[in-house]
Parts: C-alpha cells; structure tokens; sequence
C-alpha cells in the first residue's frame, strides 16, 4: 500500500479522540481499516490525519441492556455473529454480519466502521435499518442519539458531524414470533451484494402479522422498502407474499455498475424480497 | 525391484513446509545496501501524443534521487522484443519501453521517480507534468479493420493474417445436410498471479545482476542483452520464489529493461513492485478472440469440414509471443475429431489497449472452447446426445497413432475409457433424468450438463517445429546431475518453476533412476549463475522436457558409475547389474553402491582410464513430437431463472496424463486449472469502457474465484502412455483450464436450450443470463 502523507494519533481515550477529530477537519477515524485503507492505496482519500480508535476498550464489545441490545463500534464482524447477546436479542445482525466479505475481513472489520462508512453496498447498514436501530454519537459536548432512518445521508456519507465519533449502536429487542433473514446476491462469496434484503418478520396465525424490510444497494443509501411492508401486513404464506413484494423496488435508484444494470437490481429486489421473506417467517 | 517406487507416489511437496510458513524469497522480500525505489507514471490516455512532459516537478523533492521521462532514454532503451512472428506477413511496431512521443493504451509508462522509499516516489509522480494530444481510441477489433478506422500504428492496424487449409473445404461444405455456423467471443482477462511482479537490479559498475519474478530467467537474460546492448555474460538473471505465473511472467517486460538501464545510469540497485491495480493495468492480458465457426456435418453427426476464421486482438503493440499465441489453436480446434476438411484463418488486430501474451493454455484454451461449443450445437440441431456426436467423431482407440487433419500425429490416447468412466462418476443417466423431470415441472431452477472432451498439444516442444515455424528459440531443455561426495544429489533444472513443484518431481524421478532415497535430491533452478542453460517453464514443457533432460543425465551418470563400479569390483561393465542403488556382480554377493562410487570418483585415487573425477554429467533433452493429454470433464450447472444465478452443482474430470509422477501434484494442477477455467466462464473479464480506460482495475470489480465459489470436484484418470519420451509423461499444467471453460458454457446452454437460447457470452454473469432468458418461455417461443 503506498497511500499519500498522513499523520497517525492513537488516543487512549474517547475524548481526546473527539477532540483530534473536532481540531481537524480533514481528519478521519481509523477503526478496523478494511474499508479506509484500500481508499488510502488507491489515492481515493487524501486525510491529512488518521486517529485510531483501534485501542478505546470501551468501544468494544455487546451488551445486552435489558430492552435492547448495545453493540460497541469496535467490536469485529465476527464478534458480533458468535455473540450469544446478538443471537439471543437481534439475530439478523448475527445472520448478517456472518455474510460480510471472508474470514480475515470480519476478524479485522468493525461493526460501527462498516456502519459509520456508510456504504449502501455494505450489509450492516441495511439491517440495522431494518431493526430501526439508534446510533450513538460521541463528542465532546456528549452523546447524541441518531436514529437509522436519519443517520445514512447519501453516499459513503452519515450524519455524524466533524468532532463526532460513532460509539456504538443500540439494537431494539424484538419481542417473540419475528424470524429473520438476510438475503444477499453476489456473483463471489468475496463481492460485494449486487442487491441485500435485510427483513424481519412477525408470524401470527400462518400469517405475517408485520414486516420489516430493507435493502442494500438499491440507491445511494440502504432503503427500507416500505410499500412492501404495508402489503405484507396480513398475507397468508404463500403464493401472496410475492405478490406483495412487486412493489420491492419502488422509491428507490439502484446504481449502475459493471456487476448490474438498475433494471435487473430492481427485477431482483422483488424476487430476493419475497425470498427474505418466506425464509425469516420460516416458510418454504 | 526391492525399494518403493517413487514416481507415482502421492509425496508431499518439498517446496511447502517452507512457502506456507513464509520463510520465502519473493524479489519484493529482497534487497541490497543502498537500494533505491523506482514508481512509473503511467498514461490515463488510451491513445495521444505527448506533447510536453516535464518532470522536473519531481526533481528535488524530498527523498527523490532522479526522475526520467521516455525521452531521456530514447538512445538507449531499444524496442521490447517479438520472437515468435509465425505468420510471414507479422507487422512487429516499434515499442519503446518508455514511451516517447505517443501512448498507445492505459498505462503505458511514460515517466518514472526514482527514490529512496516508494512512498516518496510515488508522492513525486503527482509533481510531473504532461500535456497529452489526444487521439482516437481503438477498441473494436471489427470497426479497427474498416477503411475508416483511426490507426492505431502507421502501418495500419492489421498484425498479420495467417491461414491454413487441409482438405477440400468447399466439397465439405456442398450440400452438407448440416451446417452449423457461431459466433463465440473470448473475452480479454487479466492473469491473476499471487504474487505481483516486482523486479531488483543492480550493477557493480561492470557486471549486472537481476532478481525479477520471472517464468523465464534463461530468455529473459539473453533477451536483455539483445534489447539494451548489456553484454550477456555480463548479466546474472535469478528468478528467486516466483508466486505464479500463468504465462504472465513469460514476458520481457518494460519494467525489466527500465530497471536494468536505471541501475546502469544511477549506478545503485533499483528496485520496482506493482501494485495489484498497476498489474492489472500492465500485467500483459490473455485470450480476446472473436471466433467466426462453421461446421459442416452429415445427417447422422459424422462431421464433413470445420472452418475456423479468428479475429484476434494484440492490443497495442507485440510483446514476446503476442503473434503466435492465436495460432497455437491452428492446429487445435479439429481437436480429437476426424473430418474430411479444415480450415483455419486468423487475423490479428492492434487496438489501443494492454498487450495480450500467453495465458494459461495459451491459444488452446480458445480453439478448445470453439470446438467443443460447436460439437453440443451439432448434437442440439441433430437431437442426439452430445456424447453420442462426438463418439461418432472420434479418433478411435484402435486408430493411434493418428495423423489429424491438420498435421499433428497424435501418439496415444483413449477417448472411449475417459468418457466411460467420466460418465460413470458423474452418474450421467441419473442427472439426464433429472433435467428432463425440472423440464416438465416448469421448475424455476433448471439443470444443465456441459460436456468437454479435450485434447492439447503440449510439452512445448521439438526445436525443428519451432524453427519451421518461425520462432525465435527451440524447446529443448537442459538438466545436470551431480552425486556430491557423500552421496547426496544436487540436481540442476533448466526449467524455472513457479509453483509447480518441480523439486519434487525431479526428486522422484531421480531417486528411482540412481536408486537414491527421495531425501537425497535437491534441486537447483532459476539462476542463470547456478543453472547455465535452459528454455524454462510454460507450455505444460517442464516435466515432458525438462523432467526427461534430468532422467538423461542420470543415465549418463549411472553409464559413468557402471565403468568404474566394474574398474572397482574388477569385472566387465556388462557382468554388472544395477538395482536399488548399487552394481552387483551378476550371480555373485559382489557388489557397489552408487554413494561408494561418488566417493571414489571424488577421491580420484584410482579411476579407470577416460573416467574423470566427480559423479556427474548432464544432458539435453529435445523431444520429436508434442505430447497430448486428454480427458473428459462433465459439468452439471443449476440455473436460477429467476436471477440468472448459475450454480456449479457437479464437476467430474476424467484425465489421461499419461504416466504420473506425482498424484497429488497432478490433482492439485487440476484443480487450480479448473478453478481457472471456471472462472473464464464465469466470472473474469477485463472491461475496457469507450474511451480505452481499463474498469477492472480491482478484486472488487475483476472478480476470481475461491474455494467458496466452486464445488469439489470429481477427479480421476486413465492412462494412456506418451510414446515421445521415456517416462511416458505428457504434462498437465494446463490441462484443467483448457478443459473447464467450454464444459460450464455448455452446461449453462444445455440448461437454456429449450427456452431457445443456443449462446451465453462469457463470463456468463446473472444479469447476462437473466437478459437472455427475458420474454422468454421454456418452450422457446418468444413471447
């Protein structure tokens, strides 16, 4: 890797931390760097400075809280799909991080740097979207709460602002009967998804009783597929649910790239959607 | 014989205890006092004039020891070499290492730092200032051959046209009751090495020493010296631990020369390593082909005439073998089939992109590809099995050796008990049944199963060919042997092997012909210095060639051995018999073993007259024939209708190899081959965008294969013998590549075939499935 200049700080606390950045506009967290660093090989990035959290223990690790789950921002992907804590209260994010790229990847690859990356290709955001989880930001004046829907602002761009550091995610349970899945397309087990369907399902009676449904790079940030979620309330499972799911791709603008054209991702939202679907209700 | 065998055992590889610990020797592991590193600018522009360039931005800034532009070596930087330019008429362009006064592709260096650490050397390239003219970019091999079409040389953009006829084409073709015509498209892919080349070089003011990640240590020095006026013997080349290959260190690369004239004009050693997105870039590229196929054939399959007409794409300019790698395929797409006429026409064309070379199978992989997808289109159109089609075709067992229809004599081969036993293991009746069955269900997941039954002409091979052939070498191979005081072996190669595991192999082959425990041998390779003479590795050519040099010398070793064993047990060399190790007195407990012997050749105290001292010789090695592997690979692809999602479901491989030295050297060949085939129909493809600028510059977008992508597969083999050389061996490093590819097209259009789809562009992605199979019906009508 020959990236260009950059100065290096490694803070031995959150709020120095907060400060290196909020002194720096030109500054960027470096967490587990599996993102961050091919963008620094590749002359995409040009930070003037890189402060590493890789040594804030607090930042680390899953709690359960009673009625919701935290996740620390530094806990690895594979931390996040062997921990009890996440099977037990949220395991879509266990199903999820499970698929994010190879083993090596999810050793050294972060939960909350995958997030605060804010890459619509990546697999985490769309299903902390989908769990409608609450991110918290740290600065120097403090916490503040961010809720999914508002955190992914456009393309590799979040709503934290300069001085803040993603501290980690807090995960509502879940209460019983939801099931889950999270379908991913991928031409290598290495790619990145063509398309994501991150869903939650709440089974009632051999019928979904609600839905929750987002996607992932299906536009410039993950999308809850909300149309989807309305049509589904109700269905028997069957033949219906993908019926519902024909509105899969509505509202969103799929990219277009050397794996896909936007008319074949939104053909496949619909089909993965319904197939999300049956598998997190549990039904063929 | 009283002591194991060892050609045939399954040994594990000398060579990994040490490559998969790490202790290695790549050249970017290597260095010297004072070594400085060098970075190249390179152009963003498919095809321009470089109207100014300054790099004296560069010059001065912190760590930056000199900078250069294409200019500054014009005098002495020659034109990178072509030697194999088969077709008479070849147009070989001049191609400066550096460019000077126009780029012609993505990437080609036009300016370089050199620098004490390649971080500084790479900031300093930003500072260097070009003003690029631009001109017309050439990307389209059929409008590059219009009258209209920007030229990409003033020549003109057509290489050469090369064609061959056997037979009576047009009485083949009149009134044949069949007549299948295609068009297949290979794709232009990038060879992946693992290891990315790197290069280090440096002078004591006199003579030059070269480490570089080279298949070719041997060409390379001599090629060096040919280019850059360097006196050859003034020129060490060491190809240290080489991470792979795949024909895209069988180069003379820009780099190599660059760096060799660096060390020269700074007088320090000069070190280069690409990046994965610069060897994608630069790294030359392989097949591009644009394959025009029309078979004729009788009503009952039996096939009348095959005309092949190629275009193929050279990108900008002819590297070493660039010409003669299309042409590998003339005498290939008849494959192991009889026919009554053939030919075979290929024009080459230059377009503003990456040069193509050698590329795993080099040329056979395409014409293999060609045929085998025309033989499951004769069996669609007639309604017969596409086993059943080419069994009417084949060269029969009882028919070897076999003269084909465009010249080659195929020594041996069994196509009938490949194919038997392929079908056997992959349970062939069972899977039909089941693809029949999802037919009639309608079921969105569909079954296909793709045949391929290969053949190659490998073991590269009989210098008298190469030279009626136009090429620049032979294909003889060189190996000594020398049984050290103590009785150890040090064996040395000609061959320069990449993974390949040759240590091994010629452990083997050397400890059954001196009777010498396994143990014993080492072997030495890649070093000009160590290893004076040899042609190196490509063209499945090291075990057939190379492997059977080293079993020569230790003939000749053993004929030394025998005439002193009789001098020291005083009797005459034909009372003597050898057996495990030593020469025994025919009838008598008499005997000497080959250790005692090394030790009494190096004392010297009492040779028979004309016995030198030291237990050794060597010898060269020119075979009369190529060698032919062949095989029959099955492949059960499951289609997603819905996605276009194809998914490997079975892969069984029947190989005949001939005679086998090491079994798991052999499978782990197949398996990395077919991996690679696989990933050609699937997956790879360098994707140039309309202005010439190359997209797949990354893992992320040009896509490989691992382990989690592909199935297990299947392997087993039958044994037919080479006649062309003493072990019976015939190669198979390139083997499972060429075999692979068109058996996954296959399966995937067996798959698609009742929806009326005869052809998936390769690599056969989702989305191009998924268009395919739009308005569409399973009973092929359009909707």
């Amino acid at each position: 890797m020959i990236p260009a200049q950059f100065d290096y700080v490694r803070p031995a606390s959150l709020a120095e931390a907060c400060q290196e950045l909020g002194s720096d506009e030109d500054a960027k967290v470096l967490a587990g760097g599996q993102s961050l660093l091919p963008f620094l090989r590749l002359r995409l990035a040009y930070p003037s400075k890189l402060v590493d959290i890789g040594r804030l223990a607090d930042l680390r690790g899953v709690h359960d809280r009673g009625d919701h789950v935290h996740i620390g921002a530094m806990t690895t992907h594979d931390e996040v799909m062997r921990s009890p804590v996440v099977r037990e209260g949220c395991p879509l994010l266990a199903l999820t991080a499970a698929q994010v790229a190879d083993p090596a990847i999810r050793h050294r690859g972060t939960f909350g740097g995958s997030l605060a990356h804010a890459d619509p290709a990546g697999d985490l955001p769309a299903a902390v979207l989908a769990l409608d989880g609450v991110f918290v930001a740290a600065s120097a004046s403090g916490e503040r709460e961010i809720p999914a829907a508002e955190f992914f602002v456009d393309y590799l761009e979040s709503s934290l602002r300069q001085g803040e550091i993603l501290a980690g995610v807090r995960i509502p349970k879940l209460g019983a009967g939801w099931g889950f899945h999270y379908e991913k397309f991928h031409r290598t087990a290495q790619a990145w998804a063509i398309v994501g369907v991150a869903a939650a399902v709440r089974r009632s009676n051999g019928s979904i009783a609600e839905a929750r449904i987002a996607l992932t790079n299906m536009g410039p940030t993950p999308v809850r597929a909300r149309a989807v979620e309305t049509a589904l309330q109700g269905v028997e499972l069957g033949d219906q649910v993908r019926q519902a799911c024909v509105e899969a791709a509505a509202d969103t603008s799929p990219p277009a790239d050397l794996h896909a054209q936007p008319d074949y991702r939104r053909h496949l939202a619909k089909v993965l959607t319904d197939r999300a679907v049956r598998a997190a209700a549990g039904a063929p | 014989m009283t002591v194991d065998q060892e050609v045939g055992r399954p040994r594990r590889r000398k060579e990994d205890a040490r490559l998969l610990t790490g202790r290695t020797q790549w050249t970017d592991n290597l260095s010297r006092p004072g070594t400085l590193h060098v970075m190249f600018l390179r152009s963003p522009m498919a095809h321009a004039r470089i109207a100014r360039i300054d790099v004296s931005g560069a010059r001065g800034l912190p760590g930056v020891v000199a900078a250069f532009s294409g200019q500054d070596f014009r005098e002495e930087q020659g034109s990178l070499p072509c030697a194999w330019p088969r077709s008479g008429d070849t147009v070989i362009p001049e191609h400066p290492p550096m460019a000077v006064s126009e780029v012609r592709y993505v990437g080609e260096a036009v300016a370089c730092v050199v620098a004490t650490d390649r971080y500084r050397a790479a900031d300093a390239l930003e500072a260097i200032e070009v003003d690029y003219e631009q001109l017309p970019a050439v990307l389209d091999m059929n409008e590059a051959l219009s009258e209209s079409a920007a030229k990409v040389h003033e020549t003109g953009n057509r290489a050469f046209t090369y064609r061959t006829t056997s037979g009576d084409l047009e009485a083949a073709f009149r009134d044949a009751p069949v007549v299948i015509d295609r068009t297949f498209v290979q794709q232009r892919l990038i060879p992946s090495a693992m290891e990315p080349r790197a290069v280090l070089c440096e002078t004591d003011g006199d003579t030059f020493t070269m480490w570089t990640s080279t298949q070719i240590p041997h060409i390379l020095r001599t090629m060096l010296a040919l280019v850059t006026g360097v006196a050859e013997h003034k020129l060490r080349v060491v190809a240290p631990d080489v991470g792979g290959g795949f024909g895209s260190k069988l180069q003379v690369t820009a780099e190599e020369v660059l760096c060799l004239l660096l060390a020269r004009r700074l007088g320090r050693p000069v070190k280069w390593t690409e990046s994965r997105s610069e060897g994608n870039l630069t790294v030359h590229h392989g097949r591009d082909q644009i394959q025009h196929l029309r078979l004729a054939a009788d009503s009952d399959g039996r096939i009348r005439g095959l005309q092949v007409e190629l275009l193929a794409d050279m990108g900008a300019y002819l590297v070493l073998l660039t010409p003669a790698v299309p042409l590998l395929g003339a005498q290939m797409f008849n494959a192991i089939y009889k026919m009554d006429a053939y030919e075979f026409a290929c024009t080459g064309v230059f377009t503003t992109k990456m040069p193509t070379d050698a590329y795993r199978g080099a040329g056979r992989p395409e014409a293999t590809f060609g045929i085998e997808r025309m033989m499951d289109e004769l069996a669609a159109e007639l309604g017969l099995d596409p086993l059943e089609v080419r069994r009417r075709n084949w060269i029969r067992h009882d028919e070897f050796p076999f003269t084909t229809i465009s010249g080659l004599t195929y020594d041996s081969g069994n196509y009938e008990a490949a194919t038997d036993r392929a079908m056997a293991l992959f349970g062939y009746d069972k899977l039909r049944a089941e693809q029949n069955d999802r037919r009639d269900r309608g079921d969105p997941v569909q079954l296909g199963i793709g045949v391929s039954t290969y053949t190659e002409m490998c073991g590269l091979g009989p210098s008298r060919w190469f030279g009626s052939e136009n090429a620049g070498a032979g294909g003889w191979e060189h190996g000594s042997v020398r049984v050290l005081p103590t009785g150890k072996v040090e064996v040395v190669t000609g061959s320069s092997p990449h993974g390949q595991g040759h240590v091994t192999a010629w452990s083997q082959i050397v400890a059954d012909a001196l009777g010498v425990p396994f143990e014993d041998v080492t072997v030495l390779h890649g070093d000009t210095a160590i290893s004076p003479k040899g042609l190196d590795t490509y063209g499945s050519r090291s075990l057939t060639i190379g492997g059977i040099a080293v079993l020569k010398a230790c003939d000749k070793v053993k004929d030394k051995a025998r005439r002193l064993a009789a001098h020291v047990l005083e009797c005459s060399p034909d009372d003597l018999e050898f057996e495990a190790g030593a020469f025994k007195v025919r009838g008598t407990e008499s005997q000497t073993t080959i250790q005692e012997l090394a030790l009494a050749a190096f004392a010297a105290h009492d040779l028979p007259d004309g016995v030198e001292a030291r237990l050794d010789s060597d010898a060269t090695f020119d075979p009369d024939n190529f060698s032919f592997p062949h095989g029959t690979h099955l492949c059960a692809v499951e289609v997603d209708t819905e996605t276009g999602m194809v998914k490997i479901r079975s892969y069984v491989a029947v190989d005949d190899v001939g005679k086998v030295v090491n079994p798991l050297i052999v499978d782990g060949q197949l398996h990395g081959g077919i991996a690679q085939g696989v990933a050609q129909a699937l997956f790879e493809e360098a994707v140039y965008d309309a202005d010439g600028n190359l997209l797949t510059t990354t893992m992320a977008d040009y896509l490989l294969p691992s382990a989690a992508d592909l199935p297990d597969f299947a392997l087993d083999r039958t044994e037919s013998p080479a006649t062309s050389n003493p072990l019976g061996v015939k190669g198979v490093g390139e083997a499972g590549t060429i075999a692979a590819t068109p058996a996954v097209v296959n399966a995937i259009v067996d798959a698609l075939r009742p929806y009326g789809i005869n052809d998936v562009r390769m690599p056969c992605t989702p989305e191009r499935v998924w268009r395919a199979l739009q308005d569409r019906t399973l009973e092929g009508a359009r909707r």
